[in-house]
């Protein structure tokens, strides 16, 4: 890292030519990047008590409840969502802040998931978080040398008289003035303050950054500037991203590959083509429909988009089956007794329906039933067995079931 | 600068601002928040306000509403709402203004509310400043107002506490308390920033449907270039405390004429766009507003300096005027937007429209 070349254009000084500021274009998918993390059926469960004397577990707030999910490297996967979807909450688990009630996180042939206190502290160095405020995860009362420099600090990483040294380079790297270290956190602005806690997981150059909403707390000119920023250092350090926002756009941008979560489970998860232009899942297609479109202008007034009725219900009395039934607009009987399978549509798509279909054409009938073993009203089904390959597993398999071909197909 | 300016094919306007300026003096200077705004709108129609953080949006709404004054800051210029003069009036007049011809929908409703008084309380509160009607007959129509928003159980509802409603629903509350005395202008500061985009949509319709409904004239104040487009009939685009494009809400947003309003346009992605448009950044910061750059405000962060002769961008400021096309209006030294915008702009951030140009 210590060769990088300053990355972006430090404030102050001429400005550049429109040509200079040149940005970046979408992120691409390599398909054969081989996965860096591996999250199989992670849940996390925080216990709700009942108030008064005797504090009794009364239930659960299912924030992250069975989630699959592969990491390239390299790569970044995107994860967006309504608040209280549990996508931070997913970050958090992986980043271990919190301890997952189960489910399995590899990397690098260890499960993070139950790995040992000691063992613990060598991986934290190689999952880095990027927070989402940059106002209140930067210490107000440490100069930016010593927060950049805690981590070094830490892991011990480079001797004491050069943290200096490498503070300065790391900040050169994000863009900012490497003189300014001995600065306090208020003397920057919204998106230099992002640029230090960029620095800060930058620091002890790790495998995988999870950025929890770094943008959103910005101003938007200043958000093209951080995305662009994130985008030149992942392909200069090899950083695979797990990025998460509920801004659809921003992570169309930044990420080939998208997953959608709602109330604690991944409802559909593909490559970029997959999600904005061939969603099969109603939920979906509702978040897409229901984005703000500049082109708009062009025509004037409000397009048709697909209302979705109420709010998320609670996470610790979620609906049975699938949980999106409540406010779906397809929802049918056998939706409130059994859960959607994460079924594989296509080569790199999957989804979470009983009636999975692009808008307007989705099925009549549930397509779920052979894997369930039910019939179309969601009882059990004598003829049928249930599938076993049911699990959802992380990562996509070679054959799927072609929806438009009615048939199984291959890669 | 200080004539009045009309965008073509709207009616006569009923609120007309003019030269407003909100200057806040602080012991490093005198802050100009706003500085020498003027823009009109007419019953029914909405103006969206676009700019960055800092750029005076919310203080020059604030200044509509008189909530400047008990302050320190100094308003100047003139508000006309269906010709009454509102910078001129006493404050008790302006109490009889406030809330029931104009009302505010605030982005944030947790901290716009009181978290002691009950939802319904409050709104009732706010009808029965301006009318005078009875505890029962306030209640009735608070909760037939709690219906319109699309509240479920609106009778129960109205003892809830704000923190028991969840942002979307805070937020229909917020909106039924702006609309509960019919007012003519409702300015609506960031009224979805906090919200999910499914509620934002919903949202969204909801201030559309009402103000078809009522012919409320609608200030909508965000950074959303999205939002502005599917809402707004009217943008006006605001840099260090001035207007730096104003016109038509189609005409600005498919023919930007102001390099400014260009970065805005190229930092956002778009859900449809070509993937190798890029998202060209706007360099720098945000001007300081108690030093501001001289001359144009935007040129120490502007690209096309090169575009204009001399030293014009930096020793003169720019006057807000008349375009190419009708009602449009741009404050830059450049003669020649559209080409620059078709030639450079456009195929970096939007390919695929550059080759159907």
């Amino acid at each position: 890292m210590s060769e990088a070349e300053p990355v972006t254009v430090p404030g102050g000084g001429e400005a550049p030519s429109f040509e200079e500021v040149s940005g970046n274009s979408a992120a691409e998918l390599d398909p054969t990047a081989p996965p860096v993390l591996t999250v199989e059926n992670l849940r996390m469960y925080f216990p709700v008590h009942a108030t008064g004397l005797v504090r009794r577990k009364v239930g659960d707030v299912q924030a992250v409840d069975g989630v699959s999910f592969v990491l390239p490297e390299g790569g970044s996967l995107g994860l967006v969502g309504e608040s209280g979807c549990g996508k931070s909450t997913t970050g958090r688990a992986i980043t271990r802040l919190y301890k997952p009630t189960s489910g399995s996180i590899h990397y690098g042939g260890q499960d993070l998931a139950t790995i040992s206190a000691r063992n613990l502290k060598a991986m934290r160095s190689e999952i880095q978080m990027i927070f989402q405020d940059p106002y209140s995860s930067l210490n107000p009362r440490h100069t930016v040398g010593a927060i950049v420099g805690a981590p070094l600090r830490i892991h011990d990483v480079v001797p004491k008289n050069q943290t200096l040294k490498r503070v300065q380079e790391l900040l050169e790297v994000v863009g900012l003035n490497p003189e300014h270290y001995n600065r306090y956190p208020n003397e920057f602005s919204g998106g230099q303050r992002q640029r230090i806690g960029i620095a800060r997981a930058l620091a002890l150059r790790p495998k995988v950054i999870v950025a929890d909403e770094p943008v959103s707390a910005l101003d938007v000119s200043i958000q093209a500037q951080v995305v662009n920023l994130l985008q030149d250092l992942q392909r200069e350090f090899n950083i695979a991203f797990l990025f998460i926002a509920h801004d659809l756009a921003v992570v169309r941008h930044f990420c080939p590959e998208i997953a959608v979560m709602y109330l604690g489970k991944i409802v559909e998860i593909g490559d970029r083509d997959s999600i904005y232009g061939n969603a099969h899942h109603p939920y979906t297609q509702a978040l897409l429909s229901a984005v703000p479109d500049v082109r708009q202008a062009a025509t004037g007034g409000r397009r048709e988009r697909i209302q979705l009725q109420g709010d998320v219900p609670s996470p610790i009395d979620p609906p049975s089956g699938c949980r999106f039934r409540t406010r779906c607009p397809i929802a049918q009987e056998i939706c409130s007794k059994h859960e959607p399978p994460l079924m594989q549509i296509g080569r790199r798509h999957k989804v979470a329906c009983h009636f999975p279909g692009r808008l307007g054409e989705h099925p009549r009938e549930p397509l779920t039933t052979g894997l369930l073993g039910v019939n179309g009203e969601g009882l059990p089904d004598p003829g049928v067995s249930p599938s076993n390959d049911l699990v959802d597993q992380p990562g996509y398999a070679d054959t799927w079931f072609d929806l438009d071909a009615k048939s199984i197909g291959r890669a | 600068m200080t004539a009045s300016l009309t965008t073509s094919g709207t009616p006569a306007p009923f609120l007309e601002v003019d030269d407003l300026k909100v200057h806040f003096p602080t012991s490093d200077g005198i802050v100009k928040a706003t500085d020498g705004l003027s823009f009109t709108l007419a019953r029914g129609k909405t103006l969206g306000i676009v700019g960055e953080s800092g750029s005076g949006k919310s203080v020059s709404s604030s200044a509509i509403l008189g909530l400047h004054r008990g302050t320190s800051a100094k308003v100047s210029g003139e508000i006309r709402l269906d010709g009454v003069d509102l910078l001129t009036l006493s404050n008790e007049d302006m109490r009889l203004h406030r809330g029931k011809d104009i009302a505010m929908i605030f982005q944030d409703p947790l901290s716009a509310m009181h978290p002691y008084y009950s939802v319904g309380a409050q709104i009732a509160e706010a009808y029965r400043v301006h009318n005078k009607v009875g505890r029962k007959a306030a209640r009735s129509r608070v909760v037939d107002m709690l219906e319109l928003v699309g509240i479920p159980q609106p009778d129960r509802r109205y003892d809830a506490y704000p923190h028991q409603f969840s942002g979307g629903m805070r937020q229909r509350a917020m909106i039924a308390m702006a609309l509960i005395n019919d007012p003519t202008l409702v300015i609506a500061d960031e009224p979805t920033t906090a919200l999910d985009v499914t509620v934002q949509a919903q949202i969204l319709d909801l201030l559309g449907n009402l103000q078809k409904e009522f012919n409320t004239g609608v200030i909508i104040i965000t950074h959303d270039l999205g939002v502005v487009a599917e809402m707004a009939d009217d943008v006006l685009v605001m840099y260090g405390g001035r207007a730096v494009e104003y016109g038509p809400c189609n005409e600005v947003l498919t023919h930007p004429e102001m390099p400014y309003t260009w970065g805005l346009l190229s930092s956002v992605p778009n859900l449809t766009a070509d993937t190798n448009a890029r998202m060209v950044p706007i360099p720098g910061n945000p001007p300081s507003l108690l030093n501001p750059p001289t001359g144009c405000a935007f040129h120490p962060r502007c690209g096309f300096r090169d575009e204009v002769p001399g030293q014009l961008c930096t020793t003169v400021l720019p006057d807000l005027e008349a375009s190419a096309r009708p009602g449009h209006l741009k404050r830059c030294h450049l003669a020649n937007p559209d080409r620059i915008y078709e030639i450079k702009v456009l195929p970096e951030i939007a390919p695929e429209l550059a080759k159907e140009a």
